[in-house]
């Protein structure tokens, strides 16, 4: 069955919610995570840390070169992503919208390349 | 054109989207199905004028262009996955050569309409692939160049691939939401047609015929597929009532509005079935309890317009009351404008212009049909200059070139009194 991304885009200058508000959007998600297990779509999933965090690598010339810091400065960055295995777009695009909901985000959904 | 020439592309073009359906589920794939359906048509044309036309022909077209798939799938499959060819050759559930099934229509045009794609790409694949419409056909008619509507209709198909996007009739809970959007693309389409913008219409085509008769054609086909779904029925109801004033709606390169129009002239077998349509509608409205949605709504808006003899015998408050209903469902401000029309003719110019007046900030500033409404009320209530002004705007707004020359007439009129 197709494998699809659905991914959470962090926006800069966004307010970074309140602890309660955080709290319960864990709880959300926590929910949320336990149906698409319950339901066999499960992957793999994972929030990221802020991408002050990042390092680049570029082993593309003679030696790596490393830089510290994000490939490309976006205002928009990757926060975290769950990976599903379901049988169409429209299966996907459910599970997306309860994920939105449970994050209070957006959800962008990806297919991944067939294998 | 030879007359065998002719017949074929008729037949070619009432079959193409049974053609096209019937290999997408078989292939699962749009392109396979796209060009085989194309080859198949080759065949028909070299053919047809020497064999004779075959007694089934849509039968015909669509095992030619199975076999030709078939054809193309063996010659890529020795260069890629010949696993994948066996697989599809073998087709788990054969497609019945003779007669089309329709539920692959059903299921192509869901895929076509699908919320995921881009509206614009909607149109086009549902153009293309169940109209049969070519690119070229669906270019000139959204105005935009032929690679460009190449680009979008490849674009579209490769998300639909890419993204596995469905080819099926969506479950029953989603069902009424999805319809929606099929139904708005076959709207669009008619609309389109009916009232094209002023580079699309050229001298002797006020109306653009193919894409209003291939509105009407898909709308019949998704009434015949989901006989059940009250607004299918509501679509089909609204383009016939509308579609059968088309001759009427033009006299000397002028729109004829409806209230001016020689209703002699109106297609009396579309209006008698589009009043069937609705009749039907208000029967199950009534044993459901559901109430009408928005196509059936402005089809009974339309099926008491075609109903009075004369336009003086038209049932105003009637026609107020079903645009009351619609704001309920549907509360934009281009349905509030033509709940404004009707309020002019029951409870008069003033009341009407006041809630003109009041949609006057949102976007319909930029909207014709709200500068040409004001700029009647204002006529009849004897504000002759601002009327002027409004006719102006109306004028400056509107982009088909008949509709600018009423216009400028009932402007032109207005110096005169």
């Amino acid at each position: 069955m197709p494998e699809y991304m659905l991914s959470v885009n962090h926006v800069d200058g966004e307010p970074i919610p309140r602890s309660d508000e955080m709290e319960r959007m864990f709880a959300d998600v926590g929910a949320f995570n336990d149906k698409v297990r319950e339901a066999g779509a499960w992957v793999f999933a994972g929030g990221l840390m802020p991408r002050e965090t990042a390092t680049t690598v570029d082993n593309t010339g003679d030696a790596p070169v490393l830089n510290d810091g994000p490939f490309a400065e976006t205002k928009e960055w990757l926060g975290g992503f769950w990976i599903i295995d379901v049988a169409d777009l429209d299966e996907a695009l459910r599970w997306a919208e309860q994920g939105s909901r449970a994050c209070g985000a957006p959800v962008e959904v990806r297919p991944f390349q067939a294998e | 054109m030879s007359d065998v020439d002719e017949r074929v592309e008729a037949i070619f073009r009432a079959e193409f989207g049974r053609v096209v359906a019937s290999l997408a589920r078989r292939f699962g794939d749009l392109d396979v199905a796209e060009d085989a359906a194309g080859e198949a048509l080759v065949v028909a044309l070299e053919r047809w004028p020497v064999d004779g036309i075959p007694p089934n022909p849509g039968g015909w077209l669509t095992t030619t262009a199975g076999n030709r798939a078939i054809d193309r799938i063996r010659r890529e499959s020795r260069r890629d996955d010949k696993h994948r060819a066996a697989e599809m050759i073998h087709d788990p559930d054969p497609h019945e050569p003779t007669g089309p099934v329709e539920d692959d229509r059903l299921r192509l045009v869901f895929t076509c309409c699908h919320p995921a794609l881009a509206p614009e790409a909607r149109v086009a694949l549902t153009l293309r692939l169940l109209g049969g419409l070519t690119v070229a056909e669906i270019a000139a008619a959204f105005l935009v160049p032929e690679t460009t509507m190449a680009q979008r209709i490849t674009r579209a198909k490769r998300k639909v691939a890419g993204a596995h996007i469905p080819y099926r009739v969506p479950a029953a809970a989603d069902l009424p939401a999805r319809l929606a959007t099929v139904l708005a693309v076959v709207y669009l389409v008619f609309n389109e047609g009916y009232l094209p913008s002023s580079e699309a219409s050229s001298g002797d085509a006020d109306v653009r015929r193919d894409l209003t008769a291939e509105a009407v054609r898909l709308a019949r086909v998704l009434h015949e597929l989901l006989p059940d779904e009250p607004e299918a029925t509501g679509l089909l109801a609204l383009l016939l009532l509308t579609d059968a004033r088309r001759d009427a709606r033009f006299a000397g390169g002028e729109l004829v509005p409806l209230q001016e129009q020689d209703r002699a002239g109106w297609d009396r077998s579309q209006i008698a079935e589009g009043h069937a349509l609705v009749r039907e509608c208000l029967a199950r409205a009534v044993d459901t309890g559901v109430g009408p949605g928005r196509y059936q709504l402005l089809a009974a808006v339309n099926a008491v317009h075609t109903d009075a003899a004369d336009a003086r015998d038209t049932d105003w408050s009637q026609i107020a009351a079903l645009y009351q209903q619609l704001v309920v469902v549907d509360p934009s401000p281009v349905v509030r404008l033509n709940r404004a029309v009707a309020l002019a003719e029951v409870d008069g110019p003033a009341v009407a212009l006041a809630e003109v007046d009041r949609l006057g900030d949102t976007a319909m500033a930029g909207y014709h049909a709200w500068h040409a409404t004001r700029a009647d009320l204002l006529r009849r209530l004897g504000r002759t200059a601002e009327s002027r002004a409004a006719y102006d705007a109306a004028v400056e707004a509107a982009t088909n070139p008949a509709e600018q020359a009423w216009l400028r007439r009932r402007r032109d009129q207005l110096a005169a009194q």
